[in-house]
């Protein structure tokens, strides 16, 4: 317990939270998107891979690191294109087409990774961003700067959602796109362009971890985190706020174990410190459940016409 | 122009579909094999070859095979039943650890069991790993309305994490030179060789003869209606008197049964013993070959050669031609949306307006 | 009179069924037209042409003297149509305020103004007479006043045309009533109206012309002055059909199913609060009542879907059991209200929706084995004898047409097994007419009154008072989960009939006997 306390009294262990929270709030913020719209994104385990590496790839031929961002942000708006174009125009079951956007988009990104550099034995590295020294606060000023827009999109999509008409479409859309049709709302357009923006802020995720977090390239880097995105949208009731509330948090205990590896003694195997994500994961999603209001519309394809 | 929709499930149609989707594939990958600069047909023919040219290939295929047939029969049920079973990867690996566990050299020796009760003995702790591993998400599901897609995904790494921490320790063998391996199983246990000189074992026979069991009890039993008419309607199912909660956990355990024997089976018959990457991502490719087949069990059996030979092929072609093996993956990722979009075919009749 | 709208020779094709042949008509100012028919007969497609929901395989629609672009609910809005839907447009989890400002806004906007949304909204809810809380979440609301919030939709935007789609089939008699009154309140403000419905009464008393439409086609056009009830039935029905009727004086005979104070858990409108009901051999007990007043609750209770938290059911002697397929066993046949999304599963060919209840006999099941020869000929007995038509046992019980499909509910319900042994003891219908043409509503009701001259006991639920009255040896009422006694038919008036279903005279339950 001692140990607890010593860690978190640590300026570097929060630190660690935001940087570790950063991708899962792009992610979580992403996936909000699409559900409010009433699509299931499940592409963005293979999208974070993707933005990953396309993020890299533009600053290792280079572009400066925000181009990198933007060109990332890019190449997931491109696959959520092809994920609205089969679950939104041609109402495809949401749920393959999600697993096959990611085993596609993960494929295509090892495919090239591979052949721009084979089997190299170290990754070749680029400059990543540097953390925002000349902030006058703790803690911040240890954060690159996609931490900060991360950060500044939670209260901007929550405006966005709840005070824009643009916003309200889009709930409408989500739960009951019929009647949304009615009021004169392009149902499709609407839903393919939150697609499309909430894929490219995936792509964002993926590309933290090779231009921030780390600054290369490896394979299995996303590690499931893009599964804990959609399990965290649930636990904040497709509300940006508590999406924010439930990355700290996830980050926190992360943070926490990585730091108990370090400092406990080997008697417990660090796999079971590995674990710790992902079941709290599950049980995040089993204390929601009950009370979990979904868009009412998530996951029906929509037909126009077809009444 | 319109889709109207079919009035009766056509087979041709489906079959049709189906080849178009490949077709397809196949296009899209050409673009890949030209930017990694080497020739299309070439790349081809090796692919081919490598997967199919030579009594050697087919075995190799049909190897690769025998797990993929287990974890796509796993994906169908499940799929068929609207329980979308992503845990195929983990329930394999649960699978396989529970195999060692029961019929694997402990210190030496093992249980001291005869073989014709120890080799049953073994497959059942298979079956019974996977089915109870996905037994919770999908209580999870019809209890709590918790989507089993995210919780069996989740699972999978905690199950990977867990077998390797027990292959790091309790379960380690000791004469394997400080490699995280286990301990082998015991000599009787090993499935016999199916074709001399090769790797293919009779894994294949039982993995076929699952897939024949699977289709009759789904055209033909009562749980296989069951299973069907929860997965197309829980509702009406209902309705009709149909046991859904049972139903699905019948399901799940059938599917995480299944996903455990293929790991057994890649233990008894391939490997001899466990390590962390006995399988490179089978369980997921189950899914994309259960697609494939329209969750048909027969068309597994087809599905899964078909891939198999794509992923053996591209092995051998990468060495000969320089494109990433990785193109094999991106072969079948394509071909899974391929076919989706080709579903439509079956499902719907294009209409040109009058 | 000035032509506000004018539909001129409007054609719609939806595969082999034409659905609007050749369609002409005008609507005045302050008018409000009537537009009747059976179910089928074109009018909600035709109104959905209007709306741009569909667009026309041909002709054309010219609105204040503009044409319309085909195809587009926003070009329909900017003109001026507003269309009140028959299942309401609503989102549930949103407020009423963004119910109705969805859409008026450019979208692109940066800031949605509220404030003054507001006010607006109050302000032409106060002109109407339709008062809203505007923040209130619209599924907290009741059906009444959602319709209202329907309409305010249309008003908000300035809709000078209201369509309103068979806007009573879920009020009261008086919410009809109160509809009314809004709609006088519409016309004299300038307002003109098309009012969909197939209530011959209604449509009298509210319009100043009238239009029927049958099989597609306008069959004839007349102004309400002058106009009887009968003429209008003729012009919708074209052809005699003559509808069952019921033999009074029929004996009840021994109890089959008795409830008791029955409770059961459910939302707001879903729920049983101490239901008791005799059911009687040989007769018919017709619960009347607005959806949503928990007949749902009622009907899966006696089909085996739901249990009861307090109270006793009995069936012939014994409790009743909540499992369908027990109740099967014991001779209950039942259809229930949503013939798609229950009664049968859609993706699986009509031969095993036939048998769908019943696999757990022996004479369908052989030690887990469907017995398939055994089954097709069960389904072909039932295909013949009930007249289903479609694309034979191997077609997809989701392309046949909803009266086909009742039909094969209906005999997989009535129809005996080979092997039956149990006669059949009570048959269960929650609103089976509902949606169908003329021709299926009578083998239906046909249907239900052979099974009470065999001797079954038979339980009608429906909203439709004519039916209640028609069929009911005895009728009971149903409101906020409550049931009235079940009086002889003779010992009610549609007036009475009404009052029950607002709920006035909750002295009259069922607590009391019956």
């Amino acid at each position: 317990m001692n140990e607890i306390l010593d860690i978190l009294g640590t300026a570097a262990f929060w630190s660690a939270v935001l940087r570790i929270a950063t991708p899962l709030i792009f992610g979580t913020l992403g996936v909000l998107l699409c559900e409010r719209a009433g699509v299931l994104n499940l592409g963005i385990e293979g999208i974070m891979v993707a933005g990953a590496l396309g993020g890299w790839m533009a600053v290792y031929h280079g572009a400066p690191l925000w181009a990198g961002m933007a060109c990332a942000a890019g190449v997931g708006a491109a696959f959520g294109l092809l994920h609205a174009a089969l679950t939104v125009g041609l109402a495809l079951s949401q749920h393959v087409c999600g697993l096959g956007i990611t085993l596609l988009a993960t494929a295509l990104s090892y495919f090239g990774y591979r052949l721009a550099f084979g089997q190299v034995s170290t990754p070749p590295t680029i400059a990543p961003f540097q953390p925002m020294q000349w902030l006058p606060l703790p803690v911040l000023s240890e954060q690159t700067p996609p931490t900060l827009l991360a950060l500044l999109l939670v209260p901007l999509l929550a405006w966005l959602l709840l005070r824009t008409p643009l916003g309200l479409a889009l709930r409408m859309v989500g739960e009951n796109p019929q009647a949304a049709e009615s009021q004169g709302i392009p149902v499709l357009r609407m839903r393919t362009g939150a697609v499309m923006a909430g894929s490219a802020l995936m792509g964002m995720a993926g590309a933290f971890l090779t231009l921030s977090a780390f600054n290369a390239f490896y394979f299995n880097m996303v590690n499931g985190r893009g599964w804990i995105c959609v399990a965290l949208v649930v636990f904040a009731s497709w509300r940006p706020g508590k999406a924010l509330l439930g990355a700290l948090l996830f980050a926190f205990f992360d943070a926490l174990q990585l730091r108990l590896q370090q400092a406990g003694d080997a008697a417990l195997p660090y796999q079971l410190y590995l674990m710790l994500p992902y079941l709290l994961s599950i049980l995040a999603l089993v204390l929601v459940a009950r009370k979990a209001a979904y868009p009412q519309a998530l996951m029906k394809p929509y037909r126009k016409g077809e009444r | 122009m319109r889709l109207e929709r079919r009035t009766r499930n056509s087979p041709l149609a489906i079959a049709a579909a189906s080849l178009g989707a490949v077709v397809f594939t196949l296009l899209v990958s050409a673009v890949l094999v030209t930017a990694a600069g080497a020739p299309v047909g070439r790349t081809y023919v090796l692919l081919l070859q490598g997967g199919f040219g030579s009594v050697f290939a087919w075995s190799e295929t049909l190897t690769r095979a025998v797990p993929l047939i287990f974890t796509g029969l796993a994906a169908a049920v499940a799929f068929r039943a609207r329980l979308f079973n992503i845990g195929a990867e983990g329930q394999l690996y649960a699978g396989a650890l529970a195999a060692v566990a029961v019929g694997g050299m402990h210190d030496g020796s093992g249980l001291d069991w005869p073989i014709w009760l120890l080799f049953p003995a073994m497959l059942l702790a298979a079956a019974l790993a996977g089915a109870f591993l996905l037994l919770g998400p999908a209580l999870m599901k019809s209890r709590l309305g918790v989507d089993e897609v995210v919780t069996t995904l989740l699972l999978n790494f905690i199950v990977l994490l867990g077998v390797s921490a027990l292959l790091d320790g309790p379960m380690k063998d000791p004469t394997a030179m400080g490699w995280p391996q286990s301990v082998a199983l015991q000599d009787g246990l090993s499935l016999g060789q199916l074709l001399p000189q090769t790797r293919l074992h009779n894994g294949l026979l039982g993995a076929c003869g699952l897939a024949l069991a699977l289709w009759l009890v789904m055209k033909h039993a009562r749980l296989g209606f069951d299973i069907r008419a929860v997965g197309a309607n829980s509702r009406a199912a209902a309705f009709a008197g149909v046991p859904v909660t049972r139903t699905i956990v019948l399901v799940a355990m059938l599917s995480g049964a299944l996903a455990g024997l293929g790991g057994a089976v890649e233990v008894a018959g391939r490997t001899g013993y466990l390590t962390l990457d006995m399988s490179p991502g089978y369980g997921y490719t189950g899914i994309v070959i259960a697609m494939l087949a329209a969750l048909h069990p027969l068309g597994v059996v087809a599905a899964a050669v078909f891939t198999a030979g794509v992923l053996v092929g591209a092995d051998s072609m990468s060495r000969a031609v320089g494109v990433p093996s990785a193109i094999a993956d991106v072969i079948v990722a394509t071909s899974l949306l391929a076919v989706l979009v080709a579903s439509l075919a079956s499902q719907y009749r294009v209409r040109w307006k009058a | 009179m000035t032509a506000v709208l004018q539909l001129q020779g409007i054609t719609k094709r939806f595969g082999a069924l034409v659905a609007n042949d050749d369609i002409s008509l005008t609507l005045g100012a302050g008018e409000v037209l009537a537009l009747l028919g059976e179910n089928g007969a074109g009018k909600s497609t035709l109104m959905s042409i209007l709306f741009g929901h569909y667009t026309a395989d041909s002709g054309d629609i010219r609105v204040f003297g503009q044409a319309l672009p085909p195809g587009q609910p926003r070009a329909a809005l900017a003109a001026g149509i507003g269309m009140v839907h028959q299942h309401f447009a609503l989102a549930d989890n949103l407020s009423v305020l963004d119910n109705v400002i969805l859409g008026t806004e450019p979208l692109w906007q940066l800031f949605s103004r509220r404030r003054t949304a507001r006010a607006r909204l109050q302000a032409v809810a106060q002109r109407f007479g339709l008062p809203v809380d505007a923040d209130a979440r619209v599924g907290s609301l009741s059906v009444g006043e959602r319709q209202r919030v329907e309409i305010l939709k249309a008003l908000y935007r300035g809709a000078r045309i209201l369509i309103l789609d068979e806007p009573t089939a879920v009020l009261t008699p008086q919410e009809s009533e109160s509809l009314f009154a809004t709609l006088a309140l519409l016309v004299a403000e300038g307002l003109s109206v098309i009012f969909i419905s197939h209530k011959l009464a209604e449509v009298l008393r509210v319009a100043h012309r009238l239009v029927v439409l049958r099989g597609g086609k306008v069959v004839a056009e007349a102004p309400t002055a002058g106009t009887t009830a009968a003429q209008l039935a003729d012009w919708m029905v074209g052809r005699p059909v003559s509808m069952p009727q019921r033999a009074v004086g029929v004996k009840a005979g021994d109890t089959v199913c008795r409830l008791e104070s029955v409770h059961s858990e459910g939302g707001l409108r879903d729920r049983l609060r101490g239901v008791s009901l005799n059911l009687a051999a040989s007769e018919i007990v017709a619960v009347a009542g607005v959806s949503g007043n928990g007949q749902v609750a009622l009907a899966e209770l006696l089909c085996g879907t739901r249990r009861r938290t307090d109270g006793n059911a009995t069936l012939a002697g014994r409790p009743l059991h909540a499992d369908p397929a027990t109740l099967v066993r014991s001779g209950v046949a039942r259809v229930p209200e949503d013939r798609h999304a229950v009664g049968a599963v859609g993706d699986l060919p009509v031969w095993e929706n036939a048998v769908s209840e019943r696999l757990g006999s022996p004479a369908f099941n052989r030690l887990g084995w469907i017995r398939r020869r055994a089954a097709r000929r069960h389904a072909q007995a039932i295909v013949e004898a009930f007249d289903v038509r479609g694309g034979g046992l191997d077609a997809t019980a989701r392309s046949l047409s909803g009266g086909n499909l009742q039909k094969l509910i209906l005999g997989r319900a009535l129809l005996p097994t080979p092997d039956a042994t149990v006669p059949l003891r009570l048959l269960v219908a929650h609103q089976p007419t509902w949606g169908l043409d003329i021709g299926a509503v009578a083998a239906v009701r046909r249907e239900i009154i052979a099974a009470r001259n065999t001797g079954a006991a038979v339980l009608l639920i429906s909203d439709d008072l004519d039916e209640v009255m028609a069929l009911g040896d005895r009728i009971a009422v149903m409101h906020e989960g409550r049931l009235t006694a079940a009086l002889p038919a003779a010992a009610w008036t549609r007036e009475t009939l009404g009052l029950a279903m607002a709920g006035a005279g909750d002295a009259a339950d069922s607590e009391a006997s019956s």
